[in-house]
């Protein structure tokens, strides 16, 4: 392989990393907002928000790691993709507006802390849902003429990427409630709990129906999942799901605090290396590739030198901010 | 119905009007880290529980306008996909790296180290928390960095070449793009106007409170370091400014003469138009009052030097001087009212008289906004100058939109428009709220810290001011 190629699959590499690390840090922190209306007005909820009010900001800035990114390694992409999936895509924006502010707000305001709760469950549930829906409707397919987006601009609303939306907010909902029976304790705790044994069980039939939808789209799908000898590697992915539910399952039975938060993200990191499988080498299913999409070798390798020394000290202070609010959170939101 | 023209106008239309609101909190935030940790490098040098206060005080301001800045950046960073697909895709490999280094170096560092800076008071030492809020500082200054050497490259296009696709790609290194002609005046005359407007905001909320109780220690002491700071800093952004715009004069000279509304080639010397009104229909200027030659004296330093004019520009190359013309006037204007504000706050601290002369701190109150607007119509001045293009010379705006629908961004237009108003003014009105108090001894930290439940608390840090209470009024300095 020459460099050029390198480049670009490592490129793809980091990028994929930059939004896994986003659903990681993120989805926990959008499922709180998720089923924020679930908690009790007062102690609950302020317990709930201060769990995550000193890391959303550093969560929510892998999303602009994986936009900013895939601008810069994927020019062509990233405007393809955009511009496609303009109407959820300004939507998950403007949900992001109203529930970021919401953070600082509702404490400004308490006349006003039921508007900006609402705000805050609202954004997160439209984020969850528009971000479900880019996938689906990338996985599905964007009409690509040249080098522009050639469909209209309601072509990504389809019973798929519906399925797939619903995924993704059921996804958050389970993390949420996962981060809450780690980070919380008493009757906060008892009710995270009560609502893994729902979005649990709601999370898998989504899984199970995403994957089962994905081969029938078309043939390149079945193939790369199904074809002989790829098979014998592919089909590890599910044995491994079955194997973490079953984990996850007897966690839940035995309420360890950590162990479903962990084993629920290893599932979605198997998930997402499924959706690799899915898409490799496509960045846009069957009409551009990664390598048709890639920016100049000079480009990737300009940013790989930035990157190769800036992601672990990210990651290694990132790591200290989150050791420095580890604990259980009380419910006093200040002393 | 909707025509390409009209998707352009729009998604044009919407880009502006995320961009200026997005740009009012950085404007402020990229000033107050930088106060915020003068504040407290002052407290832990002095031990001075006033400082203390005032930096808690001012941390609740930084932690609304902190986070409006970022919701409406993660905005602009999509943005440039969704709307400007081919803008996007032509100038993506020399403009995205750039803001690639900007998420890596900057985002994630005021990010990670925010947490500790706003919650982090009780949790870690007083030099690590310090060390925090340095980090979210010097991040802000990063930030700027990395976006102004984008905008300065797409104004001023220096080290690139052109592939077979059509996109701009790095010719020889990275140096020539990121230090390409107009950033370094660009980036100092932003951050200069940051510090300025950040002064001018907080000598503001200083003059209403002196207003009140001329005698109230903290008012007095932010007051004082606000006016120290305008008055220092603004003539230095006079003469910034200068040089930023001959530099402009010599990289993009349509600019300089829509700015200074000279539809005409004036080869005998060119004068100064103070006022006047363009009409870019007939490419004249109306009503003019000028001073002979002064233009020429001013751009070139010679009273008769010849001075072109945009009839000296194909006509589909001008930008729209009306815009052009009176935003600058708009900016100068303030700069100068500025820099009296920083002359008459010298002449006050002469006299002994700072905290004394209301008519001072009824000027300094009025002058609480000028920093937002003077930045706002400056970005006005050096974007629509410089139209019609996205890359100067090179990319026509017009060529740069992605291929959407007209109705699909009129619907988010208005959208972004009443939600932008309503949730920052929502969130202006608390900075008011929060300003519209005086700080106090003792001031609270944010209210939303996630305090521990059992077992782990470390030692606090601060126990803040309980030994070292505010001591009367603070004596003044100078």
């Amino acid at each position: 392989m020459d460099d050029s190629v390198v480049l670009t699959n490592v490129w793809a590499a980091i990028l994929a990393f930059a939004v896994f690390m986003y659903v990681v840090m993120d989805g926990f922190d959008l499922g709180i907002g998720i089923l924020f209306p679930i908690f009790g007005v007062g102690r609950e909820r302020d317990t709930a928000m201060n769990s995550i009010a000193p890391v959303w900001d550093g969560n929510e800035t892998w999303l602009v790691l994986g936009g900013g990114g895939l601008m810069a390694a994927f020019p062509l992409a990233y405007g393809i993709v955009m511009s496609a999936l303009y109407a959820p895509i300004i939507a998950m924006l403007l949900a992001l507006v109203f529930r970021g502010v919401a953070f600082e707000f509702r404490w400004r305001d308490p006349a006003h802390r039921p508007i900006w709760d609402f705000a805050f469950t609202a954004g997160s549930i439209t984020a969850a849902l528009a971000q479900g829906i880019t996938l689906g409707a990338l996985l599905q397919g964007i009409e690509v003429e040249g080098r522009h987006y050639a469909g209209g601009w309601w072509d990504w609303l389809t019973p798929f990427s519906l399925l797939t939306g619903f995924s993704v907010l059921s996804a958050y909902s389970l993390l949420g409630a996962c981060w809450l029976n780690w980070k919380t304790d008493g009757e906060t705790q008892k009710h995270a709990r009560r609502l893994m044994r729902i979005w649990a069980p709601v999370t898998l039939g989504c899984i199970l129906a995403v994957s089962a939808y994905t081969p029938f789209m078309g043939d390149q799908y079945w193939d790369r999942w199904f074809s002989m000898p790829r098979v014998l590697i592919t089909a590890q992915v599910p044995l491994i799901i079955c194997f973490l539910t079953w984990r996850f399952v007897r966690s839940l039975r035995r309420d360890y605090e950590l162990a479903p938060f962990v084993l629920t993200l290893a599932v979605f990191g198997l998930s997402f290396a499924g959706l690799g499988i899915s898409m490799y080498p496509y960045l846009i299913p069957n009409s551009i590739t990664l390598a048709d999409a890639a920016a100049p070798a000079s480009s990737q390798a300009f940013m790989l030198v930035g990157a190769s020394i800036l992601v672990p000290l990210i990651l290694a202070y990132t790591a200290w901010s989150y050791w420095v609010f580890r604990g259980k959170v009380a419910h006093e939101g200040y002393h | 119905m909707f025509h390409d023209a009209d998707a352009l106008l729009l998604a044009r239309f919407q880009f502006a009007f995320t961009i200026s609101f997005h740009f009012i909190f950085p404007a402020f935030s990229i000033g107050l880290a930088s106060y915020l940790a003068v504040l407290e490098a002052l407290w832990l040098k002095t031990g001075k529980a006033l400082y203390l206060d005032l930096y808690k005080y001012w941390l609740k301001i930084f932690a609304i306008t902190f986070a409006m800045g970022v919701v409406s950046g993660i905005v602009m960073s999509y943005q440039f996909g969704t709307n400007w697909a081919v803008f996007s895709d032509r100038a993506g490999p020399v403009v995205g790296p750039l803001m690639a280094y900007e998420v890596l170096t900057a985002f994630f560092l005021e990010a990670g180290f925010l947490g500790v800076m706003l919650f982090g008071m009780q949790k870690v030492g007083k030099r690590l928390h310090f060390f925090a809020t340095l980090m979210v500082a010097i991040g802000t200054f990063i930030s700027a960095f990395w976006i102004i050497s984008v905008n300065s490259w797409m104004q001023t296009p220096t080290g690139y070449a052109i592939n077979g696709d059509g996109q701009f790609v790095p010719a020889a290194g990275w140096l020539p793009i990121i230090f390409n002609p107009s950033f370094p005046y660009r980036l100092v005359h932003t951050v200069i106007a940051a510090y300025l407007t950040t002064a001018l905001a907080v000598g503001a909320a200083g003059a209403w409170h002196l207003l009140k109780n001329a005698d109230h220690a903290h008012a007095r002491k932010m007051f004082s370091m606000a006016m120290w700071m305008a008055a220092l800093v603004a003539p230095v952004q006079v003469f910034v400014g200068d040089l930023h715009g001959l530099n402009t004069l010599e990289h993009q000279p349509a600019k300089v003469m829509a700015m200074e509304g000279h539809y005409q080639s004036h080869p005998h010397g060119a004068p100064l138009i103070l006022f006047g009104i363009p009409k870019d229909g007939e490419q004249r200027m109306e009503h003019v009052i000028e001073v002979p030659k002064l233009s020429s004296l001013i751009l070139k330093h010679d009273a008769d030097a010849p001075l072109a004019g945009l009839d000296s520009i194909k006509p589909e190359n001008r930008p729209p001087v009306k815009v052009v013309f009176w935003s600058f006037r708009v900016m100068v204007g303030l700069g100068l009212l500025m820099l009296l504000l920083g002359v008459c706050s010298l002449v006050a601290r002469a006299a002994k008289k700072l905290y004394d002369w209301r008519w001072l701190h009824r000027f300094a109150l009025v002058m609480g906004p000028s920093g937002f607007i003077a930045v706002v119509a400056g970005w006005v001045t050096t974007e629509v100058g410089r139209q019609p293009f996205t890359v100067y010379g090179l990319m026509r705006t017009a060529e740069s939109a992605s291929p959407l629908a007209a109705p699909a961004v009129a619907t988010s237009l208005i959208v972004f428009v009443i939600v932008y108003f309503a949730v920052f003014g929502m969130g202006t009105w608390y900075l008011f709220r929060l300003m519209a108090k005086a700080p106090q001894p003792h001031e609270s930290d944010p209210p939303n810290a996630p305090a521990h439940a059992a077992g782990i608390t470390p030692a606090p840090a601060m126990q803040s001011g309980t030994n070292n209470a505010v001591k009367g009024p603070e004596t003044t300095h100078g």
